[in-house]
């Protein structure tokens, strides 16, 4: 389906999903392709509902395997809802509701008898601020093989807080205090310990909402590294309000404006020559 | 006049001088042509009331505080060879005391002790009379100054907000003040209590029974004070109670704050609110009518003697009393747990049990322990339900089903019934108040602390 279409010659029914927004009658419609090569995850006309409010409309979107997709828009835009969509978190919030499909090899993951819990081992979490459990570098790391039953003795565990803390960057800091809490980190190192905790459980999908948003520049440059190499190995969905985080991490970037999906596309066409007027306000810095 | 009469007649005119400075206030400033007060009328007016009545009402409270002890001190005067008696001068001015408030003392009162009586209350009718005189000429005077120098230029907002800081520093200094005074009268019984008793066979001594020979002739114990059978009832009780509340508290706590939906919760606290608001007297008759009874019956039906006043039933009925203590607090430590480290464990792919028990609850674990140690400082300080259902006998044992006593108990016994006041098994009350206070503080101040640190750690 191509819907660059749909903005030079919006059908009827599409009329109506035409908003306010500022001034003028704005179509909303998504444009750009959101699908992608060899999906991960497939978001399929996805309507979230806190109570009787509408957080997010109908969006479609593609999490491509090994790569990384930025999600952008202004606060309140319902792209933090989508992501937590994507690994059933939302469950967790008191009268939230979830229309349409999220797929992951071809199930959905919002089907009657999917386990929130086993999705989320596979679908793993990285908060705006750091979360790190008030227990030690290394049993933070270890609380998801733990807990998942995927080691069988110390030795395993110990190689797989080893693995994950080098793989999150954050092992030549702390391998001499594997034993302190992990809550003394410095927030970028916090923030590193929980990717490392997220990864190591071997997710194939990693959700980031914000991951930079509370850590110094340093401490960015160093995530944002970190991402490009965990690109190799999962498949990343990142919201960000850094315009230029979603330039330098990401392949393809999702603008979302009021809860609808307005732009997608690959990261250097969406910031070089973005398609639709609002994307274009947005990344300009007219508004948001 | 009497003096009730008279704080109404104060109170009264305080109000008068309310409406009348701020009635003057008005009338000047229209006179003055002043288009701008410093402060509002309502202001002017309860500066002028203050500043009319409070000297007045200073004096009348001062004097009903001392008048006892003034009016003793001119009737004792009068009395000849006053300076011999010095010895019995507290005896003597409890039954001057008595002689006024009862007829019948008077009656069987001593010739001097009448005299005294009845010079006392020509004194108190005449102090009355003086005092009403006192405080109205006291108001005059202020109400004059009020009339002097209450001008629009004074900035009343500002001079009540003075007294207002007043006043409030007055009203937590007098609770200071009385809880000083409570502990003090306490420790200095209690030291009363150890001149005749040393303090090691209090705190050491195996054996209590307190009954005293109260006549020279009186066929009695000698009276043994040791006090470990008591501290021994009241842990064990507490333990037993301690074994129902904590479980169970806990355990509904963390239904409540992390399982339950909201409604169910909504209608769940003010039940346990309302288990909480069960006076103890209702527990009290509830343990010694229903569950002891069952208990025993229970016992018999398997093979176990349980004693009709068992350490278990109050036990089992004062840890009943304590679940919602334990509840509340457990709930307001687990939900000071922050969402982040829910979300992070749930992100992990834990249940939600999981997230309970490796990182909620270790996070929560200090503020819990603090909640518990205010529970057993309320079970140790616990009283009616165990004077109802726990026995009065001292029994060393640790055999819940056997029946105890504690130390709030003995403090009742002790206390009721004719009591002859400087015997040490009066003064033996004291004694265990002053242990009791004292390990309550100890536990709360420790339970306080903990909590706190808790509560830092994540703020």
């Amino acid at each position: 389906m191509d819907t660059t279409e749909a903005l030079d010659m919006p059908i009827p029914d599409q009329l109506e999903e035409t908003v306010i927004s500022g001034k003028k009658d704005i179509d909303l419609t998504t444009v750009g392709d959101y699908t992608t090569e060899n999906p991960r995850m497939k978001i399929r006309d996805v309507n979230v509902f806190y109570g009787a409010k509408q957080a997010v409309f109908d969006v479609n979107l593609d999490i491509g395997s090994n790569s990384v997709v930025s999600m952008i828009g202004p606060s309140g835009c319902g792209k933090t809802t989508l992501l937590r969509c994507l690994n059933r978190m939302n469950d967790t919030i008191d009268g939230c509701r979830v229309e349409g499909r999220v797929e992951m090899d071809g199930k959905n993951v919002y089907a009657r008898k999917v386990d929130p819990v086993l999705l989320r081992a596979r679908v793993g979490m990285v908060f705006q601020k750091p979360n790190p459990f008030p227990k030690s570098i290394f049993d933070n790391v270890a609380y998801g093989p733990r807990i998942h039953g995927l080691v069988r003795d110390r030795t395993d565990l110990e190689e797989i807080v080893h693995t994950s803390l080098e793989r999150a960057g954050l092992l030549d800091e702390v391998k001499d205090r594997l034993d302190q809490p992990g809550t003394g980190l410095s927030g970028g190192q916090q923030q590193r310990l929980c990717i490392a905790r997220a990864i190591a459980v071997s997710p194939e999908v990693i959700l980031m909402d914000e991951p930079c948003s509370a850590l110094d520049p340093i401490a960015t440059a160093r995530i944002e590294e970190l991402i490009g190499e965990l690109r190799k190995n999962f498949s990343i969905a990142i919201v960000t309000h850094s315009m230029q985080q979603a330039a330098r991490v990401s392949q393809r970037t999702a603008y979302f404006h009021l809860g609808y999906l307005v732009e997608v596309g690959p990261t250097k066409d969406i910031f070089t020559m973005p398609k639709h007027q609002l994307t274009e306000e947005y990344i300009t810095g007219r508004f948001g | 006049m009497s003096p009730l009469f008279l704080i109404f007649i104060l109170l009264a005119l305080s109000s008068a001088a309310y409406f009348f400075s701020q009635r003057r206030m008005l009338r000047q400033t229209r006179d003055a042509n002043i288009t701008r007060l410093n402060s509002l009328p309502e202001h002017f007016g309860m500066l002028g009331a203050i500043w009319a009545g409070a000297p007045a009402l200073l004096v009348y409270f001062l004097w009903l505080i001392f008048e006892g002890d003034i009016l003793m001190g001119q009737v004792l005067a009068i009395l000849p060879d006053a300076e011999s008696m010095a010895a019995t001068r507290e005896l003597l001015i409890g039954d001057i005391r008595n002689a006024i408030n009862n007829p019948i003392s008077y009656q069987m009162a001593s010739e001097e002790v009448r005299m005294a009586a009845d010079r006392y209350r020509e004194l108190s009718q005449t102090a009355s009379i003086a005092l009403a005189a006192a405080c109205l000429s006291v108001f005059a005077i202020c109400s004059a100054l009020v009339l002097k120098f209450l001008t629009p230029r004074v900035r009343a907002r500002i001079q009540i907000e003075k007294f207002v800081r007043g006043f409030l520093l007055l009203c937590s200094t007098l609770a200071i003040f009385t809880t000083i005074g409570i502990v003090l009268s306490v420790l200095f019984e209690a030291s009363r209590f150890f001149q005749t008793v040393p303090i090691t066979e209090f705190l050491f001594g195996l054996d209590w029974s307190p009954q005293m020979a109260i006549r020279e002739d009186q066929v009695g114990s000698s009276g043994a004070f040791g006090a470990v059978p008591l501290f021994v009832g009241t842990l064990l009780i507490s333990f037993v109670a301690m074994l129902v509340a904590a479980p169970i508290g806990l355990m509904s706590a963390i239904y409540l704050s992390e399982y339950a939906p909201s409604k169910v919760r909504t209608a769940a606290k003010p039940l346990l609110e309302i288990l909480a608001g069960v006076p103890t007297v209702v527990y009290g008759f509830f343990a010694a009518i229903v569950v002891s009874p069952a208990l025993r019956g229970f016992g018999a039906t398997i093979g176990l003697d349980v004693a009709s006043e068992s350490a278990l039933a109050a036990g089992l009925v004062m840890g009943i009393m304590i679940i919602p203590f334990v509840s509340s607090l457990s709930d307001d430590v687990i939900a000071a747990v922050p969402q982040a480290m829910r979300d992070g464990s749930l992100g992990m792919g834990a249940t939600h049990s999981e997230t309970m028990r490796r990182v909620i609850l270790p996070a929560a674990l200090p503020g819990i322990i603090g909640g518990l140690l205010l529970a057993i400082s309320r079970a140790i300080g616990e009283t009616m339900i165990v004077v109802m259902a726990a026995g009065l006998s001292a029994n060393l044992t640790a055999n819940p089903l056997e029946a105890v006593t504690t130390v709030t108990v003995q403090i009742v016994t002790l206390l009721v019934g004719d009591q002859e006041f400087d015997s040490p098994k009066t003064l033996a009350a004291f004694a265990l108040g002053l242990t009791l206070f004292f390990v309550t503080l100890v536990l709360n101040f420790i339970a306080l602390y903990v909590v706190r640190k808790y509560r830092e750690q994540y703020e």
